[in-house]
């Protein structure tokens, strides 16, 4: 038999195979039951910022279980009108209500789940130094304040809209700094991380970044109540 | 021997021929507008025209196009792009140097009309005047009404970005004359009025024509397949047929589920995703029930062309399998095991795919979409909290979303064409 024959009784043997697979199995019953809940109509966003919110450490996606609501709303929304882009996310909420993404982000924040190990280990010393300093005491001389001022003293955030800090991929921080500088990060007017992040150096921003993904996060994280202190730069994304 | 020419005659020929082609499409841009008449100021609207202009603007689904993401309502600058180049939408606030504050209502209308803007030079089809050249005189004059209500806002209009030749007025002529014909909406008389109102809805004011109908290569829709589906260019979304039953027909639908489609973005088949949603989430939801019962009308009237015969994908056993892996570890607990869908206490949340035309459609730009995308259905009154599907994209390599897709065109009693992982990589 020529070869070209023989492809051919193959191929529709194979063909036949699947199709009497396909006819085997029984057809569509009724719908099976699924939770009426949020966490199953979120199953979308664990595709990326992993299993109920909680992030993977190796990965770029930020932890989102546990923010403050208010940062999440404001996050939510900043993709819908443009001030963040991330085509997942844009395409994700952009046809999203108000009521909606406040659900979403109400529901994000009361998650309390456990932290993994810090992602980074092994930094060189002067690097750690470094960014320690620029978190606890900012940089007088060059007008940056210090991350703790806003972020809170454990840098787990504060209510209603500060992000606390630890356990976000150092990759996933960096690429915020060089998003705030180049513009393709933003937030509500006045935008004051744009400024600080205009007024680090690269290095200092690798810095700030290496130690907070090296630190490892206590038992239940929870956001401060309030600030400590009045913000030291004016941000829109925090309501006075 | 050599002939003779005759060259000066031969050049006025010639001359004289292109004069008469240039006559010929100046004219052909120019039939059937009206003398303008009124000026800007001697425009009043009655609160009945502004808010008449409010829903009409949303039945036209105005802001798709003219606000930004994150943008001033209706002060354009969004790009909408084109296989010929990027198109910026206008401002059509009544700014009265950037925006539509000096325009008259007959300019306006011959904007809508005839594709011709206030300074009278021809405006692009993506702004899709081919539809709305058919919006009556009345629902022009309220949208004039209701966009000369907002609040002015000062943003100049910024240049299209289209490539040479297609950035050139002539060349915009000459596609005009060979494609495009202002036109009124004539009620056809052995139809009801309600089935009117709905060809006028989906043909003129809801243009859903621009995306569900074929395309020539100069980008012009073709009438004759009206709403015979099309790929919506450079999206690589394909805009399914609605006159197919094979496709987004609806002939065989209740009204009560064309109504859920339009009004909620859901219905117990499927859900508008992709492009759909937006139109849902925008425009279709906020129609009134009269309104929606006549597009309704209309659209299950659409002569229902020729089922596809159902293909057989060709896959190996081996394919299958692990095609039935990957539905088992990734879809199954959403879709159900035998492709029979979810439903949670409010009714069915997740499509069954066994049977599913969007599963089924012959170009599997949209499933490849869902796979690799995912997604959500807009959020509507009729659906105020969306289940949504999970982008596989990231986790998928392009030959495993090949082998999903493929599966779920050959289990449970599908019949499709098989995707490979060209497919993927062209639509993703």
């Amino acid at each position: 038999m020529p070869p070209a024959s023989v492809q051919l009784l193959l191929r529709f043997a194979a063909a036949s195979i699947g199709m009497s697979l396909a006819l085997s199995t029984a057809m569509a019953g009724s719908p099976q039951t699924v939770p009426d809940t949020l966490a199953q109509r979120m199953q979308p966003c664990s595709a990326c910022h992993g299993r109920e919110g909680r992030a993977t450490q190796e990965g770029f996606f930020p932890r989102i279980a546990g923010k403050p609501a208010g940062y999440l709303y404001n996050q939510l929304d900043n993709f819908r009108s443009g001030r963040r882009a991330y085509p997942t996310m844009t395409y994700f909420v952009e046809q999203m209500s108000d009521p909606y993404l406040h659900e979403i982000a109400d529901y994000f924040a009361a998650l309390d789940l456990p932290y993994a190990p810090p992602q980074t280990v092994g930094a060189a010393a002067d690097e750690i130094a470094r960014g320690e300093a620029l978190v606890r005491q900012g940089d007088a001389a060059h007008g940056v304040p210090a991350c703790a001022q806003c972020h809170g003293a454990t840098m787990t955030g504060v209510l209603p809209a500060i992000p606390g800090l630890l356990g976000l991929p150092r990759g996933y921080l960096v690429e915020q700094f060089g998003a705030w500088r180049t513009g393709q990060r933003k937030a509500l007017a006045p935008d004051c991380m744009a400024r600080v992040a205009t007024m680090l150096t690269p290095a200092d921003i690798t810095a700030v970044a290496t130690w907070l993904s090296s630190q490892p996060v206590a038992v239940g994280p929870a956001p401060a109540g309030s600030l400590a202190r009045p913000l030291p730069l004016a941000c829109g994304s925090v309501p006075p | 021997m050599t002939m003779r020419l005759n060259w000066p005659r031969l050049l006025l020929a010639l001359a004289l021929l292109i004069a008469l082609a240039a006559a010929l499409v100046a004219w052909l841009n120019v039939r059937g507008e009206d003398a303008l008449a009124g000026s800007a100021d001697a425009f009043s609207a009655t609160p009945e025209q502004v808010a008449r202009g409010a829903y009409l603007a949303r039945a036209g689904n105005c802001a798709a196009c003219h606000t930004d993401r994150g943008g001033a309502a209706y002060a354009g600058g969004k790009g909408i792009a084109t296989p010929f180049g990027t198109v910026f939408a206008s401002n059509l606030t009544p700014d009265a140097k950037t925006g539509i504050g000096s325009w008259s209502a007959a300019q306006f209308w011959r904007a809508l009309h005839n594709g011709r803007s206030a300074d009278g030079h021809l405006l692009y089809p993506a702004f899709p005047y081919p539809n709305f050249t058919e919006i009556t005189r009345a629902d022009a004059d309220a949208l004039f009404a209701f966009l000369r209500s907002q609040v002015p806002v000062a943003q100049a209009n910024r240049a299209h970005a289209l490539r040479f030749p297609y950035n050139l007025q002539a060349s915009l002529a000459v596609w005009r004359a060979l494609f495009f014909t202002p036109g009124v909406y004539e009620p056809q008389p052995g139809q009801s009025p309600q089935w009117n109102r709905g060809a006028y809805l989906v043909r003129a004011l809801g243009h859903c024509a621009a995306c569900h109908s074929p395309r020539n290569a100069f980008g012009a829709t073709r009438d004759s397949l009206e709403l015979s589906g099309g790929l919506i260019p450079l999206q690589n979304w394909y805009a399914p047929s609605l006159a197919s039953s094979a496709e987004a027909g609806v002939a065989d639908w209740s009204d009560a589920e064309v109504a859920a489609l339009l009004k909620t973005g859901f219905t117990p088949r499927g859900a508008a995703l992709g492009p759909m949603a937006e139109v849902v989430f925008r425009s279709t939801q906020y129609l009134d029930d009269a309104d929606v019962a006549a597009m309704t009308a209309f659209l299950k009237s659409l002569p229902q062309g020729p089922a596809h015969p159902a293909t057989a994908p060709m896959i190996g056993k081996e394919a299958f399998a692990h095609g039935a892996a990957l539905y088992k570890d990734r879809c199954a607990s959403c879709h159900g095991a035998e492709g029979e869908g979810g439903r949670s206490a409010q009714g069915v949340v997740y499509a069954p795919l066994a049977g599913n035309r969007k599963v089924l459609l012959e170009s599997p730009a949209n499933l490849i979409h869902i796979v690799a995308n995912g997604g959500f259905p807009p959020t509507t009154a009729g659906n105020p909290r969306p289940y949504g599907m999970p982008p596989f994209g990231l986790s998928l390599k392009d030959e495993e979303i090949a082998v999903l897709a493929t599966y779920v065109r050959a289990a449970w009693g599908n019949a499709a064409p098989a995707v490979s992982a060209l497919d993927v990589l062209e639509a993703r």
